[in-house]
């Protein structure tokens, strides 16, 4: 098994006739994902990348069956589109766009409490279940279908991860880019109960970052429920100044909160095997895996 | 973004929410003018930087008459503040603010900020006036009041009665008071706030409840439909560099170390500057150059990182995905063929064609160290900084 994404998984890409959509459809299309459908208001009738645009979501999902969405929107129609597609009554919605106003997620978030819809991101790489299904931007070839699950707050350093991770031999069930803004959808508690569930996920790596408590609410989070599954976390930023916002609208350091250093603390107090270096994210599963007995 | 205290006070005023009278001044003259229109006894003469602290670094003055404010202008105008929150260079005092001086009966404090896990702006109050609030949050939490608001309602009426209340406050003043934090929401929504503070929020003798201070930050996600907001930008509280930098459209920013690195995506810039940290040097910047790294925004990083004269080595890591590495390893040679950069520079690329890319690297006639792993990269470049600072 693996979680959200899957050979079931059926993509309507909103966006899709942008630049952005097109390039990245055109490889998620590649990685063998079916694409079903796309939207571009005002676009609907015709044809891209061989697939039907739709001027809605809607519509897209009541022609074609999609069961997901990928969204590929500038940031300020960004927020519509998601809640277009939770109206729908789609399954899974994960927004890629950056530089999405915080004002307009929390009422997307407000929006979503009344359904039971899942949204991944925004400001995100996505998710991809190896050799199954990439519903997102990374590049797929890094990966390897296996026994780990992957949750983090970055892009690149989340590829930097998997890669360790497949050099090593050891392949993943699902890795999903949570994203890096200050309101985001599904959060680190949200997806370990998901694979708390799944049987393929064996142990799961988890990157964080400063700014917010996203880690601290994982680390009680794995105590409370007794998560017995492995998890190696590694936290971006231990050496970034206060007041600064990193890159990602959400990695700043406020009023003393968010260090890595009280991260780091509450992990280990959760018994998480916490990874000094982003060069040894890889070797520090491995290990945990063969303390168990998993490898 | 952050703006200064007179211009957030501008925009309290449209919103209505009570301030006191003043006006800004660039120079002695203008504050002369200023107090003269003011036309009251006593003023209070604010220096306008963008770090708190300001009181005790001795850039609040209140003052008796116009000759005062003139006096205390000069002195102010060109001074550099110390404060806890401008590090010990200071800031250079440009602007200052003149108001005329609020008799205060007490001291309170208001603020917004986005509760992120709530996923909501939470209100805050609390009786505490005047001091710092992290320090209230850490060492007296239960005398800071919350209403978390419904972003389908806003901040509703009872909420603000309710936290008037909670401050203790009756009659005229409660109701004074629960009106100015409806109309702090309004300024905030209407704004695109990150957070909207008032310290102290102040009860008058007469019963007024009236802004002393005015904290504003911005969503920088939402400026673009804010251009009013967008022009207080002062270019003059941020550093060059980084100013510069943002003319790229490139992340970076400054620290106080030696290693320059150059990076892809914010998450793995970050894990760089640690791991740099982590084999005993210091990262000198933080810099991301988006996750498409192309010869162009390659010679932009180097631009910026060499801006900084601390910098003994670069370090590039870059992780190839859509982006293949044998194209960022043209970029490097690229830009540098075309620039001078006498410090060693270290490149560590991983990804689609990580192979091409080294080969490409190995075989260019320029002096670059080739890493085959991050950490070795690392290595290599806390080496190379500490080889070059001797």
């Amino acid at each position: 098994m693996s979680i959200l994404a899957n050979k079931d998984t059926r993509l309507v890409v909103q966006g899709l006739t942008g630049q952005e959509g097109s390039f990245h459809t055109e490889q998620i299309i590649a990685y063998g994902t079916k694409v079903v459908a796309g939207v571009t208001p005002g676009k609907g009738g015709r044809q891209h990348l061989d697939t039907p645009v739709f001027n809605s979501v809607k519509e897209a999902v009541e022609k074609t069956g999609a069961n997901a969405s990928i969204i590929f929107v500038p940031p300020a129609f960004a927020g519509d589109a998601i809640m277009e597609a939770a109206s729908s009554g789609i399954g899974l919605i994960v927004c890629i766009t950056e530089g999405i106003p915080a004002l307009d997620m929390v009422k997307v978030k407000n929006f979503l409490k009344s359904t039971e819809i899942r949204l991944v991101g925004p400001n995100c790489p996505g998710v991809i279940s190896p050799e199954k299904a990439k519903i997102g931007i990374m590049p797929g070839f890094i990966h390897k279908q296996g026994p780990i699950g992957v949750l983090s707050r970055s892009g690149t350093l989340t590829y930097e991860a998997v890669h360790q991770l497949t050099e090593l031999g050891i392949g993943q069930s699902t890795c999903v880019g949570i994203g890096g803004d200050p309101v985001i959808g599904s959060t680190f508690t949200d997806l370990l109960a998901l694979f708390a569930q799944d049987e393929e996920t064996l142990g799961v790596i988890l990157i964080g970052e400063i700014g917010g408590t996203a880690e601290e609410e994982a680390a009680e989070w794995i105590i409370q429920n007794q998560f017995d599954k492995p998890v190696v976390a590694f936290i971006a930023g231990q050496t970034a100044p206060p007041g600064r916002r990193m890159g990602h609208a959400g990695a700043i350091i406020s009023g003393g909160k968010g260090t890595a250093k009280e991260k780091i603390a509450a992990l280990k107090k959760a018994g998480i095997a916490v990874s000094d270096s982003p060069a040894t994210i890889g070797i520090t599963m491995k290990q945990e895996l063969e303390k168990r007995g998993l490898l | 973004m952050k703006i200064h205290e007179y211009q957030a006070k501008s925009l309290f005023q449209k919103a209505g929410v009570p301030i006191p009278t003043g006006y800004p001044a660039f120079s002695v003259e203008e504050a002369v003018k200023a107090a003269r229109q003011i036309g009251v006894e006593r003023f209070v003469v604010k220096a306008q930087i963008h770090a708190g602290g300001r009181g005790k670094g001795g850039g609040v003055k209140l003052v008796n008459s116009i000759q005062e404010v003139e006096d205390t202008a000069r002195n102010m105008l060109g001074m550099t503040l110390v404060t806890h929150q401008t590090g010990p260079e200071g800031k250079k005092v440009e602007r200052l603010l003149i108001e005329e001086a609020i008799p205060i009966a007490s001291e309170l404090y208001a603020g917004i900020v986005l509760d992120r896990s709530e996923d909501r702006y939470v209100f805050m109050v609390s009786t505490e006036g005047g001091v710092e609030i992290e320090k209230v949050a850490s060492e007296t939490p239960e005398k800071i009041i919350k209403e978390w608001i419904d972003p389908a309602f806003g901040l509703t009426a009872f909420q603000a009665r309710n936290l008037a209340y909670a401050l203790g406050l009756e009659g005229p003043q409660a109701k004074n008071a629960s009106k100015t934090f409806l109309t702090l929401w309004k300024a905030f929504e209407t704004n695109d706030c990150s957070l909207a503070e008032i310290n102290p929020l102040v009860v008058t003798e007469s019963g007024e409840v009236i802004a002393l201070d005015a904290k504003m930050n911005f969503d920088d996600n939402a400026l673009y439909r804010h251009p009013n907001i967008a022009e207080m930008r002062d270019l003059s509280e941020e550093l060059p560099s980084e100013v510069k930098a943002s003319s790229y459209n490139l992340n970076y920013i400054k620290l106080d170390g030696n290693v320059g690195c150059m990076v892809n995506g914010a998450g793995l810039a970050m894990s760089t500057m640690d791991i740099i940290k982590l084999h005993g040097g210091e990262p000198a910047n933080f810099l991301d150059v988006g996750g498409v790294a192309s010869a162009e925004t390659v010679e932009k990083g180097f631009k910026i990182i060499l801006t900084d004269p601390a910098v003994k080595s670069i370090l590039i890591n870059i992780f190839g995905g859509i982006v293949r590495c044998d194209r960022v390893a043209q970029g490097v040679i690229d830009a540098l063929s075309t620039m001078k950069v006498k410090q060693p520079v270290i490149i560590r690329l991983e990804g689609t064609n990580a192979k091409m890319a080294a080969e490409l690297l190995e075989s260019s006639p320029l002096d670059f160290i080739v890493a085959r792993s991050l950490q070795e990269a690392a290595k290599m470049a806390v080496n190379a900084s500490k080889a070059e600072s001797q």
